[in-house]
């Protein structure tokens, strides 16, 4: 270990150097409104550090750098994933204060557990090894199913221990399939295990078959359909979404799907590129895709309960993410950036959009105590700034300009079509339009509907920060998409370089 | 001994853990049941990294060697990380249970049932 590998891994150990100061300093502070105000402001140290590793990165020749005995990449494209947890953590810390000073305990080790998951996510988006990929998911799922569990009310704990059951289970099929993997190529670097199928498929002579590393791919492609909520590992979300404290479920559905497919984009194109391979592995994306997007959306639309309705609408989000990866490999010439650059996209404005919504949500809740949406009648007569901000991320959610849903749609669609697939695209379209009865379900309760009470819905203003950093997100990048791809493409670029 | 026997243990093991994980009442022995699982995993490791030598190293035992001592090492490293990792999380497991004992006297999993569509 070399003070380049520190220098690489500035971001991640300041971030948890930053959660164990937090909870030092709740020791001695007694007044607790400084942890939110020093967990955001800490932010920015490792916000910086990313930013000088980016312009490191500008300014050289190379592409890439790598530290720890290779276990760690920094590129523009992981670099692009730090930027985008960083701020989804600093959006959730925001929208928590209110929530958090309830708490007559515990209030820094809440914030400390989201930062330690955000620390797990940053190395999940820089990590080319699959032992290192295991610690950072665990990193990652550990802190927050004690978060999901963290009210210790009944909903809560219930939510925590099915997350974390569930979990194990899907970190157990994943090491099953990282072990097949490791036992077919003998090499747990994913640049070597590209290495080592080339070999293999040139010389004929394999271990197992062939079989045996497809087995073990499809294990992975389980585990970590999981992590991101894809039909048919979805089971967990609705109930944890719910139940969890809803800071929580928002960093959830937002910087832990990021995450997730910021690793499956660096495992698939790292260790197991297209045409070293006979199985076509788009092709179960693809499918994935499909049924995520239609059960998803099918199930929310029966749902009364917002909390749940954004938990399927996650689900089917990560059936449209889904899209682009399906189109990624399909071998078409000139169509290879699209797709994870598509992704990346979507993944930024999803984030933008989701954390408007729940912050609205959960300043919402946070004065009715009720995540009805009957209980939402009205609402823009006593919230009339909540409301709009609701309903411009419920028309990018459902893909309607101008909002940035609308472009990542738009973007992801088009990728795949170029990858020849249409009948995906039908299928994206059509629950498109099943979504918006939903969404907009949401806006008529809140426009059309008579108010139960006329009392007027206040918020702080750490609460205020949030919904406007998220509201501005998706109306900016809504209106003028282009700085945003044009960062989805360097950092796509980056990935396949 | 063949890899092939610890293959087939290892599955064998892994199954009953899942289907433990997912039938079991009691959490405690859902907890059990996933260690089952993770010590499957192990076991397929460690026996791949005792059996398994790249072909490419294979081939070429010169200068292979220094390469094959990484190579094989590799799964028994993965082995101490699992077992760390899964140690964390049935540690956090139990806390779960025992708030879930405090909230309603049981830890039976159809007990905590109240999030349902």
């Amino acid at each position: 270990m070399s003070a380049f590998d520190l220098y690489l891994l500035a971001p991640e150990l300041s971030l948890a150097a930053l959660a164990l100061v937090l909870v030092l300093v709740d020791l001695v502070v007694r007044n607790k409104t400084v942890l939110p105000v020093l967990a955001v402001l800490g932010l920015t140290v490792p916000l910086i550090f990313s930013l000088i590793l980016w312009f490191d990165l500008s300014s050289g020749d190379t592409m890439q750098m790598h530290g720890m005995f290779n276990t760690l990449v920094v590129d523009k494209f992981s670099l692009f994933f730090k930027f985008l947890l960083i701020a989804a953590a600093g959006i959730v810390i925001l929208s928590s204060t209110d929530y958090v000073q309830k708490f007559a305990r515990f209030q820094a080790e809440y914030y400390a557990l989201v930062l330690f998951a955000t620390t797990g996510m940053m190395l999940l988006a820089s990590t080319t090894e699959l032992i290192t990929i295991y610690i950072s998911l665990e990193l990652t799922a550990l802190p927050i199913a004690a978060l999901a569990a963290f009210m210790r009310d009944g909903r809560s704990t219930e939510s925590g221990m099915k997350f974390l059951v569930l979990s194990a289970i899907s970190s157990a099929v994943l090491l099953y399939g990282m072990v097949i993997v490791y036992g077919y190529t003998g090499t747990t670097s994913l640049p070597q295990i590209a290495e080592q199928i080339g070999n293999l498929s040139l010389l004929g002579g394999s271990p197992f078959g062939s079989n045996a590393l497809l087995f073990g791919i499809v294990l992975m492609i389980a585990g970590f359909g999981f992590k991101v909520a894809s039909v048919p590992f979805q089971m967990w979300a609705p109930d944890v979404y719910e139940g969890s404290p809803t800071p929580v479920t928002a960093f959830l559905s937002v910087a832990s799907k990021a995450a997730g497919f910021a690793v499956i984009l660096r495992v698939f194109y790292g260790a197991f590129p297209a045409d070293m391979l006979s199985l076509d592995w788009s092709a179960t994306f693809a499918v994935l895709s499909a049924l995520s997007m239609t059960i998803g959306n099918l199930v929310a639309v029966r749902q009364d309960n917002i909390k749940r309705l954004m938990g399927y609408s996650t689900i089917a989000h990560a059936g449209y993410i889904l899209v682009g990866l399906a189109a990624v490999t399909a071998r078409t010439p000139g169509a290879e950036s699209i797709g994870p650059s598509g992704v990346l996209f979507y993944l930024g404005g999803f984030a933008a959009t989701n954390l408007a919504a729940f912050s609205v949500i959960i300043a919402i809740s946070n004065r009715i105590n009720s995540d009805r949406i009957d209980d939402y009648a009205g609402m823009a007569r006593r919230a009339p700034v909540l409301a709009t901000v609701l309903t411009l991320s419920m028309i990018s959610l459902t893909g309607i300009p101008p909002a940035v849903g609308f472009w990542a749609k738009i973007y992801l669609f088009s990728a795949a079509i170029e990858a020849n697939l249409e009948w995906l695209v039908v299928i994206g379209v059509v629950n498109s339009v099943i979504s918006a009865y939903y969404y907009l379900r949401v806006v008529k309760a809140m426009f059309l509907s008579e108010p139960t009470s006329e009392e007027r819905v206040a918020f702080g203003l750490p609460m205020q920060l949030a919904v406007a950093l998220g509201f501005i997100g998706t109306l900016i990048f809504g209106i003028y998409p282009t700085p945003l791809l044009n960062l989805a493409r360097t950092a796509a670029g980056a990935l396949l370089s | 001994m063949s890899l092939e026997n610890f293959l087939v243990v290892a599955a064998i093991i892994f199954a009953i853990g899942l289907y433990g994980a997912i039938t079991k009442q009691n959490a405690i022995a859902v907890l059990m049941s996933l260690e089952l699982m993770f010590n499957a995993v192990n076991i397929s490791a460690v026996a791949m990294s005792r059996y398994i030598v790249p072909v490419s190293i294979a081939q070429n035992p010169q200068t292979g060697a220094d390469q094959a001592v990484q190579f094989l090492l590799t799964g028994q490293v993965f082995t101490v990380f699992i077992i760390t990792v899964a140690a964390a999380e049935v540690a956090l497991g139990l806390a779960i249970v025992l708030s879930i004992f405090r909230q309603r006297a049981s830890i039976f999993v159809s007990d905590a049932a109240e999030l349902k569509n």
